[in-house]
């Protein structure tokens, strides 16, 4: 067992409305992670307690990117957002957040913010370091819109990108981040067949010659069941199963709460 | 749309203005003598003006509409494209240089200081550009800043004999200080509520400095205030207003060097990121709080050293300088000129100085066509004059 | 202690408050409604000060009684101020309806300049004075020391305007859909509601009051000036940000606090910084509890 994340019993309320119930989830180096669950569930709250925009009401979020190895983790509960992406957690959004001032290629270059220091006088002066350390950002984010395809659009605003294109940007910008994990918030959503498809290969990709652990919220079941080691199932906030995803599949608990109980029975 | 609706539509918003317009622009009433003066003329004036008026907003307002669909894929204007090309710049540079080195010379010294005002601008917009421009927080009370650099100046040199070229330097830290000072509380607050935190902000700086006599010598202001010195050397009033106009051209370019600079780094990326999306660039390691302070007090930075500068040209300031006009004077260069773009502001700040200043006759319509420019720019031009262009990027593979 | 001072003092904030609530009402409904600081409010009041003005010197002139041009003003007030509101409204910012916030804020602040220079030069840079459209009430006599005609005038108007709004909110037609339109703009539209008419409705209510404010006030200082909208509109706003600004109560609620409070400090303390102290309770107030005494706290959705 070696998680590189572990939540256990976390809650999170709202004034009186419980979002989240006591949930624990776990992911290991190198897996994908599927959270799934109706509407309103609560999976993008969840996003949120992890990485830092909410701090949760009870429970305890822990990580390392080694997996635990040397049975050091860290707590990471209320930390603010740009700290947890500096530990190594990066995300996407359920509805796109791309910077729509900017450039495709800007947009994965403030991505490696995180992973530069030049600061005002760096940028005043442009000493050698600070000279090197742009180099690397743009050299950087270059190779990566090329490993997600996206190098032909390199000057292009963002926003004038076409949907599909958007998605993939999101996903280039969170890895210029250098993530050990990578937190993927519906990025199928209103998607055509083809670009799942080609989506499905990304995440395998980056698992594969990154190394990077995925957690993926997906409504999309063929996406999930595709790719998914290990399916987690929530509703109301609540866990109620979690599995491989043959067993999910079957899982009349599970079947239930999408589909009501007449066809569960 | 059809002639006839065009035509009802217009006689329509020509009656609804003519009514509108009514008590005020045609009734004078004069209290002391008790008579009304009818001022009909006004009323044909409204009559015809908005009748053809609203002919033109509609289509205004329809041409808006359809371009937006297409806009985004908009190539350069032809300045921003003439802006970028290498050829351009380097002829282009030695013309500017050669003019502004040889201006104060070719033209009368009253020319001379309105050229410098309208230089000082340039640097407070080009401040104000960063917070606003590039980290998108309205600030509203801008002058404030300069009120503090000019201020530390006086009183400096009052109290204490400082000189001009130590108090320039001074006068920038200390509105830096000034700009974190007011940016720490209100690091959470969102568009509006800023705007007016800042607002109200300002107005205090400027109300103390009205009341608290014992500091500020109140209303009256400080007098006597010196030029800045050349080693010591006496100069008589015509070199002295060539004097500070280079000494403000020099400001102008090392604003605009540090300021290029700043724009094109990771500070400010982050900056121009945060305002696109808090959440999302705060998601990609940006520390807002730090962000947004380094913005608020390099922001503050240039308004407090022209706000030294100032003081030395006019050797005499007293609150009346620093109000909320000012400040409005200010924004409007930064919205007219192009959010964030450089050349855009230095445009706006001119335009908006010089333009007044040769149009004397029009004094007294230039604040209400300020009003009214702003509302057309936001509406049919929220770019501005110039917009800003993303940079890119040469990479060798 | 002068008890006698003190209820002078109180019921003087009362009058400044009520004013400043009459104003504060149109800045608290507008933001409800589009979030939008409609920075040239404070113009409207200026303008149905002026409108006012106008109106009443024209008919005493033509020697019409004094009860039937009071009326007559005000309602001549009362309907341009609506119609200055319509109209800013549908030129400067239904146009940035979807616009980004800045935009919207930056061409306020252009109607702002443009109103306030536009009444300027169409009339005068003076101090014009403005009639006591509110006679001495024989019965109030007793009282009078404590407050005065025109503020029981100012205060019992108040009140009943107040009680008109709550009325027009609470069970009209028009009141629902302000507040559906409110909360939930999009849903509003979708169940059938003409939101850019309750926009407008919005507007125009706005104006109502606060033109209303601006006969009483020129009434009860005697004279009016094209800048008195701003100062006024300032002190408005920070009543309505102060009471939670979205909330008509809350509105209310910050004027008479802003009203006491710089009725107290003035009477105890200093008259010198009165302006000021608006200023600091402002930012004060929108550094440690924006969302105000009764405001609704908006928690942003990610």
């Amino acid at each position: 067992m070696k998680p590189i994340l572990e939540v256990k019993s976390m809650t999170m309320d709202f004034g009186g409305l419980r979002a989240i119930d006591s949930v624990d989830l776990s992911i290991d180096k190198g897996q994908i992670v599927a959270l799934i669950g109706p509407n309103g569930a609560g999976k993008t709250t969840f996003f949120n307690c992890i990485t830092g925009i909410y701090t949760p009401t009870a429970g305890d979020i822990y990580i390392s990117s080694n997996g635990a190895a040397d049975g050091k983790n860290e707590r990471i509960n209320g930390l603010k957002p740009n700290v947890v992406t500096r530990k190594g957690l990066a995300r996407t959004f359920q509805n796109i957040r791309l910077f729509t001032s900017m450039t495709v290629l800007e947009n994965v270059m403030i991505g490696c913010h995180a992973i530069t220091k030049a600061g005002i006088m760096g940028a005043i002066f442009r000493g050698a370091s600070t000279k090197s350390e742009e180099k690397l950002i743009v050299e950087k984010s270059y190779l990566i819109l090329e490993k997600i395809g996206l190098s032909k659009y390199v000057d292009e605003l963002a926003v004038n990108l076409p949907y599909g294109a958007q998605r993939r940007l999101e996903i280039a910008r969170a890895l210029a981040t250098d993530p050990f994990l990578l937190l993927l918030d519906e990025p199928a959503a209103g998607m055509n067949p083809q670009e799942t498809m080609e989506l499905d290969e990304l995440i395998l990709k980056i698992r594969n010659s990154e190394g990077i652990s995925i957690l993926l919220i997906e409504h999309d079941m063929k996406l999930v069941m595709s790719l998914s080691e290990k399916i987690y199932v929530v509703d109301y906030g609540k866990k109620i199963a979690e599995g491989t995803p043959e067993e999910i599949r079957h899982n009349p608990v599970v079947i239930k709460a999408y589909l009501g109980e007449e066809v569960a029975s | 749309m059809t002639a006839k609706q065009e035509l009802k539509k217009s006689i329509i918003a020509s009656v609804w203005f003519m009514f509108l317009t009514f008590p005020i622009m045609v009734i004078k009433v004069n209290t002391v003598t008790h008579t009304i003066d009818w001022r009909w003329h006004n009323m044909a004036l409204v009559g015809i003006g908005s009748f053809f008026l609203s002919m033109l907003w509609r289509y205004l307002l329809k041409k808006k509409e359809e371009g937006g669909k297409k806009d985004k894929k908009a190539g350069l204007s032809f300045i921003q494209r003439l802006l970028q090309e290498k050829q351009f710049a380097l002829p282009g540079i030695l013309i500017i240089t050669l003019i502004t080195i040889l201006f104060p010379h070719i033209f009368s010294m009253y020319q001379t200081n309105i050229m410098t005002s309208a230089l000082i601008f340039v640097v407070l917009g080009l401040g104000l550009n960063i917070v606003i421009g590039l980290a998108g927080l309205l600030v509203l009370g801008y002058a404030a800043f300069f009120a503090v650099g000019a201020y530390s100046y006086a009183l400096l040199n009052l109290h204490y004999g400082v000189g001009f070229w130590i108090a320039l330097p001074i006068g920038g830290i200390l509105a830096a200080l000034f700009g974190i000072l007011l940016g720490y509380p209100v690091l959470r607050l969102r568009g509006d509520y800023l705007a007016i935190v800042t607002l109200g902000f300002g107005e205090i700086i400027r109300l103390v400095l009205e009341n608290w006599n014992e500091f500020s010598f109140g209303p009256s202001g400080i007098k006597n205030i010196p030029k800045p010195g050349f080693f010591g050397i006496e100069m008589s009033m015509q070199t002295t207003t060539i004097y500070v106009f280079y000494i403000v051209v020099l400001l102008v370019v090392f604003t605009i060097f540090v300021i290029n600079r700043l724009k094109n780094s990771r500070i400010g990326r982050a900056w121009v990121a945060l305002k696109d999306d808090e959440i999302a660039s705060q998601a990609m390691g940006i520390d807002k709080a730090k962000t947004k302070l380094r913005a608020f007090a390099l922001g503050a930075t240039w308004a407090g050293m022209a706000g030294v500068v100032f003081a030395a040209k006019t050797t005499f300031i007293n609150p009346a300088s620093f109000t909320l006009w000012e400040s409005v004077i200010i924004l409007c260069t930064v919205v007219l000129g192009g959010m964030g773009s450089i050349a855009g502001v230095i445009a706006g700040a001119l335009l908006l100085i010089l333009l007044p200043e040769y149009m004397r006759d029009f004094g007294e319509f230039r604040m209400i066509t300020f009003g009214a420019v702003l509302i057309l720019m936001m509406i049919f031009r929220p770019g501005g004059m110039i917009e800003d262009v993303r940079k890119t990027y040469k990479f060798e593979k | 202690m002068d008890f006698e001072y003190f209820t002078q003092l109180f019921f003087g904030g009362l009058t400044r408050g009520s004013i400043y609530a009459l104003i504060a009402l149109g800045y608290t409904m507008v933001y409800g409604i589009i979030e939008l600081i409609n920075f040239a409010h404070g113009e409207i009041y200026m303008i149905g000060a002026f409108t006012g003005l106008i109106v009443s010197t024209v008919l005493t002139m033509m020697g019409m009684p004094t009860l039937a041009v009071v009326v007559l003003a005000g309602m001549a007030a009362i309907i341009y101020s609506c119609a200055y509101g319509y109209t800013m409204e549908k030129i400067a910012y239904k146009p940035l309806r979807n616009a980004p916030r800045l935009s919207v804020l930056i061409s306020a602040i252009g109607m702002s300049l443009f109103l306030q220079n536009y009444v300027l030069l169409a009339q005068t840079s003076d101090f014009l004075p403005f009639p006591s459209l509110v006679p001495e009430f024989e019965f109030w006599e007793p009282y009078s020391h404590i407050l005065t005609s025109p503020e029981l005038m100012i205060l019992s108007t108040t009140v009943v305007v107040m009680i008109l709004l709550t009325i027009l909110i609470k069970f009209t037609r028009i009141g629902k859909a302000m507040r559906a339109t409110s909360q939930d703009k999009m849903m509003a539209a979708l169940l059938g509601i003409n939101v850019d008419q309750v926009i407008s409705a919005t507007f125009v209510v706005g104006s109502a009051t606060a033109a209303i404010g601006g006969v009483l006030i020129a009434s009860h200082i005697g004279q009016i000036n094209f800048y008195m909208g701003f100062i006024a509109g300032i002190k408005a706003f920070v009543a309505a940000v102060l009471g939670g600004i979205g909330s008509i109560p809350g509105a209310v609620l910050g004027a008479l606090v802003l009203g006491w409070t710089e009725s107290f400090f003035t009477g105890y303390i200093s008259s010198d910084y009165e302006d000021v102290f608006a200023f600091i309770f402002l930012v004060v107030i929108l550094i440690f509890r924006p969302s105000g005494i009764l405001g609704r706290s908006q928690i942003q959705k990610v």
